[in-house]
């Protein structure tokens, strides 16, 4: 199936022009993917090809943005006008025919160009010689999934992986709803890749178990090891972290987010050797217990290079002032608890300390903060791109609107909505750089008085029209406040809202909040996440399957009256990767509409909707690459296994492509049917 | 209707599940509450908790909920637990403050922990006596404070941390107690 452009007949080929093909599936093995493919070509006849492919890269060249697109750069400076236009009409047009004329080495040198992983994946599916050159300069691979193929089949096809990312759980494990022990081991990835890519120098995983055990492996086996980054990721302690510190020489990054780490009491942090000179990134904010604070001064100290620093709620305003004199370059700082065990001198030293720090970008911590001592930070707020208040419930709005007011640079801010409306205009007077904003709840169980409502967030919308990533959590919406903000910044990429009372109308008109967030996806022609919450009819659905375009990944919660709503989504959203919906009417009928679609995303979740065990063998029937599996809690696996009926109701169900089949190390809660 | 409220879902009622008569979907809320799990029975105990809660509802991190927890416990546990540091002690202590009933009881049982203004060893071996130690603490907003000039019930509320100063830096700051 091929389209190509005309070429205009009575056009002058003295510049390089452009024309488009298709390609078909070129090998049977892999999955079905149509790359669009430029034709970029150059008139004269002696050109060398490595810098012609440097200016393409170096120049901003059109045709290298229109990789970013998912397409194939393809050059031809040798040939012809009229043997372009004959390659293009013929029905078989293969580039394999045009790769005799230049290198791997040039090819290499032009996918180097290609950044994103997607636009790697596709130029490595239009021919083999793509593949096999791409396969061996991949440096960096992402594991969206960790059942959805085998670490050995990854290290074999890349062996040159330096830096791997592996990713999960579902996202919905972050609020309980997933079993503890249901999986995710990051062992089988570190002992593989300690097998298959020595060489490996960055892991990032996210959602994973990961075991002391695992950290003693990837501490010893890795003589590059650089850089750590583990997201939400639990199963570990201080011991395993005491390993890294010893072990890994040359350590660049060690960066810990919101992750459960057990303390034994271990010193880890005074395990770092005094040859350890190379940190630029150490993050332990998560950990709860005390590191020894003097060995941290003389880590901080040696390591010169050191630019991001985010302490945990351990370390008191005095050791701060101690580290920040010793680290005058960060740009990124967790501030540790900032309070004072005595108050005496520690104002003045910590104003001192952080007149010193002009070079601070980023700020976050401020756990137990006392006000008088954030004023200490006014100097270095002008040229705050980041601040992370949402750790810090002890500052009150007053001194937040003080602290923001001199926030002008500010790109994104998280705090905590005892901010409240009238803290959000003021942000939206200030911060006219904002780009990211996110606003969770002071009180988690959500009990408490109102905090923010729709008005700040019109206000936020009308202030900062840079706005494009949003997390709000809040007790109220309106249709029209959602309609005026999807006005105000039609650039949003992410957008979640989280009404507190999840079946919540809007509270002026009463009804369901269908239209206002048809009106966001209608006017954001970028958006790739949406989290919905509120009263919600399946019209909600429509306007997304009808307008959402590029999204990618949609939460659903307490939304929609049938099937429909969910089949208008599946059938809409094209760029859907991944979906994840709770207490909803959507049964058999909505997940067994359009089969095909689960292969093109990465995972489906359903918890508390109506799928019976029915539809689940079915669909596993049906699609042979899906895993669909089946968490059974412990009241429900007794009455299932003696009244195993295809009727009974499945109260969590997560179905993802794969290429591995059934997972080997499935509990035994979770059926795979 | 009635099959899902008997299903063993594990949720909690919701408050305001009576707007949900009027959508008429085939779905409803159970009114009633059910198990929760274990983060839903730590609730800090206000009146307001009879608002039921639903599993992983609102969506918020389990890292993060962990966190307030920790914060709110400190801040409302009953009982008020103050740290007392004593200028020169290598460790701190903690006294409950409700367990006082005014500034002379709370004098006695700093006495009692720290040994400071009797003739003690302690105090014979400094050259000090009693009168040159001066309780003070910290309030809300982080100043130091001499104990002793506002009424007991107020001190309590706004006292955040105990400290006895000693020496050259409590003279002339000794209560008149």
């Amino acid at each position: 199936m091929i389209e190509a452009a005309e070429p205009e007949n009575s056009r002058e080929w003295s510049d390089p022009e452009v024309h488009e093909g298709r390609l078909g599936p070129i090998f049977e093995d892999f999955a079905f993917f149509f790359s669009r493919v430029l034709v970029l070509f150059c008139p004269q006849s002696a050109v060398d090809l490595r810098s012609f492919a440097c200016e393409a890269g170096a120049a901003g060249n059109s045709c290298i943005k229109d990789l970013s697109l998912g397409c194939v750069l393809f050059v031809v400076p040798v040939l012809t006008k009229l043997e372009v236009e004959s390659k293009v009409r013929e029905k078989n047009f293969r580039c394999c025919g045009a790769m005799t004329y230049f290198p791997d080495e040039v090819v290499e040198h032009i996918f180097d160009f290609l950044s994103s992983h997607r636009d790697r994946n596709n130029v490595s599916t239009v021919c083999k010689a793509w593949y096999l050159v791409e396969q061996l300069s991949r440096l960096r691979v992402f594991v969206g999934n960790c059942y959805a193929v085998r670490p050995e089949r990854v290290m074999a096809r890349f062996p040159g992986m330096k830096c791997l990312t592996v990713k999960g759980k579902p996202h919905f494990a972050d609020f309980n709803l997933v079993p503890h022990d249901w999986g995710g081991d990051a062992l089988p990835w570190i002992e593989t890749a300690a097998r298959c890519c020595p060489g490996l120098e960055e892991l990032r995983l996210k959602r994973m178990v990961v075991s002391d055990e695992s950290l003693e492996l990837l501490a010893r086996a890795f003589p590059n090891f650089k850089s750590l980054v583990l997201i939400s990721c639990e199963g570990f302690s201080t011991d395993g972290l005491a390993e890294i510190a010893t072990h890994c020489r040359g350590l660049r990054e060690l960066d810990l987010q919101e992750n459960e780490v057990e303390d034994h009491g271990r010193q880890w942090l005074s395990c770092f050797p005094d040859s350890c000179t190379s940190l630029v990134s150490l993050n332990f904010a998560c950990l709860k217990g005390e590191v020894n604070t003097s060995a941290l001064e003389r880590l901080v100290a040696r390591c010169q290079n050191l630019r991001c620093l985010k302490l945990n709620r351990a370390i008191s305003i005095e050791s701060l002032i101690k580290i920040l004199a010793r680290a005058p370059n960060l740009v990124e700082l967790g501030t540790g608890s900032f309070t004072a065990d005595h108050r005496t001198e520690a104002y003045q030293n910590l104003l001192n300390a952080f007149y010193k720090c002009n070079s601070i970008r980023n700020l976050s911590g401020f756990w137990d903060a006392a006000p008088r001592y954030l004023q200490a930070i006014y100097s270095i707020c002008s040229s705050l791109t980041v601040l992370n208040l949402s750790y810090a419930p002890a500052i009150q709005v007053n001194d937040l609107i003080k602290m923001i007011r001199h926030c002008f640079k500010l790109q994104k801010l998280w705090v905590l909505d005892s901010i409240g409306d009238k803290g959000l205009a003021a942000v939206a007077c200030a911060c006219k750089e904002l780009q990211e904003l996110r606003v969770f709840p002071s009180d988690v169980y959500g009990t408490g008085i109102a905090a923010v409502t729709e008005e700040g967030l019109v206000a936020i919308s009308s202030g900062c029209p840079k706005l494009n990533s949003l997390l709000y959590f809040c007790h109220q919406m309106t249709n029209a406040a959602l309609i005026t903000v999807a006005k105000n910044c039609p650039h949003f990429t992410r957008f979640r809202l989280c009404i507190l009372d999840p079946v919540k109308p809007d509270p002026i008109s009463n009804e369901p909040l269908d239209e206002g967030f048809g009106a966001i996806v209608k006017s954001c022609k970028d958006l790739k996440r949406l989290s919905l919450s509120g009263l919600l009819t399946d019209k909600v659905f429509l306007y997304i399957g009808m307008y959402a375009s590029r999204l990618e990944m949609l939460s659903i919660a307490f939304a929609g009256e049938s099937d429909k709503g969910m089949v208008y989504v599946l059938n809409g959203c094209k760029n859907l990767k991944k979906l994840e919906i709770r207490d909803s009417p959507f049964g058999d009928a909505a997940l067994l509409e359009n089969v095909g679609k689960y292969e093109t995303m990465r995972s489906l979740w359903m918890s508390s909707c109506d799928v019976t065990q029915g539809g689940c063998k079915a669909l596993a029937a049906k699609m042979p690459r899906l895993n669909v599996e089946v968490i059974n809690e412990r009241e429900e696996s007794d009455e299932m296994v003696e009244n195993p009926s295809d009727m009974h109701r499945v109260e969590k169900m997560y179905v993802y492509r794969t290429l591995t089949g059934p997972r080997d190390d499935a509990p035994d809660f979770v059926w795979t049917f | 209707m009635a099959s899902y409220v008997e299903d063993t879902e594990l949720r909690l009622g919701l408050p305001g599940s009576d707007a949900l008569a009027t959508r008429g979907s085939k779905r409803s809320l159970p009114e009633d509450d059910a198990a929760g799990d274990d983060s839903s029975c730590r609730n800090g105990g206000s009146g307001s908790a009879a608002k039921a809660q639903v599993v992983g509802w609102p969506p918020i991190r389990t890292y993060r909920k962990n966190s307030f927890q920790a914060m709110k416990v400190e801040s409302e546990a009953s009982g008020l637990f103050v740290k007392v540091s004593m200028d020169g002690a290598p460790y701190l202590r903690k006294i409950d403050l409700k367990v006082y009933k005014g500034y002379k009881e709370l004098r006695e049982g700093l006495d009692g922990m720290f040994n400071c203004f009797s003739q003690g060893e302690f105090s014979r071996k400094e050259g000090c006596n009693g009168s040159e130690f001066a309780i003070t603490y910290e309030d809300k907003d982080g100043d130091l404070m001499l104990v002793g000039d506002v009424p007991w019930e107020m001190f309590i509320c706004s006292c955040k941390r105990l400290r006895i100063m000693k020496g050259s830096e409590a003279r002339g700051l000794e209560s008149r107690h």
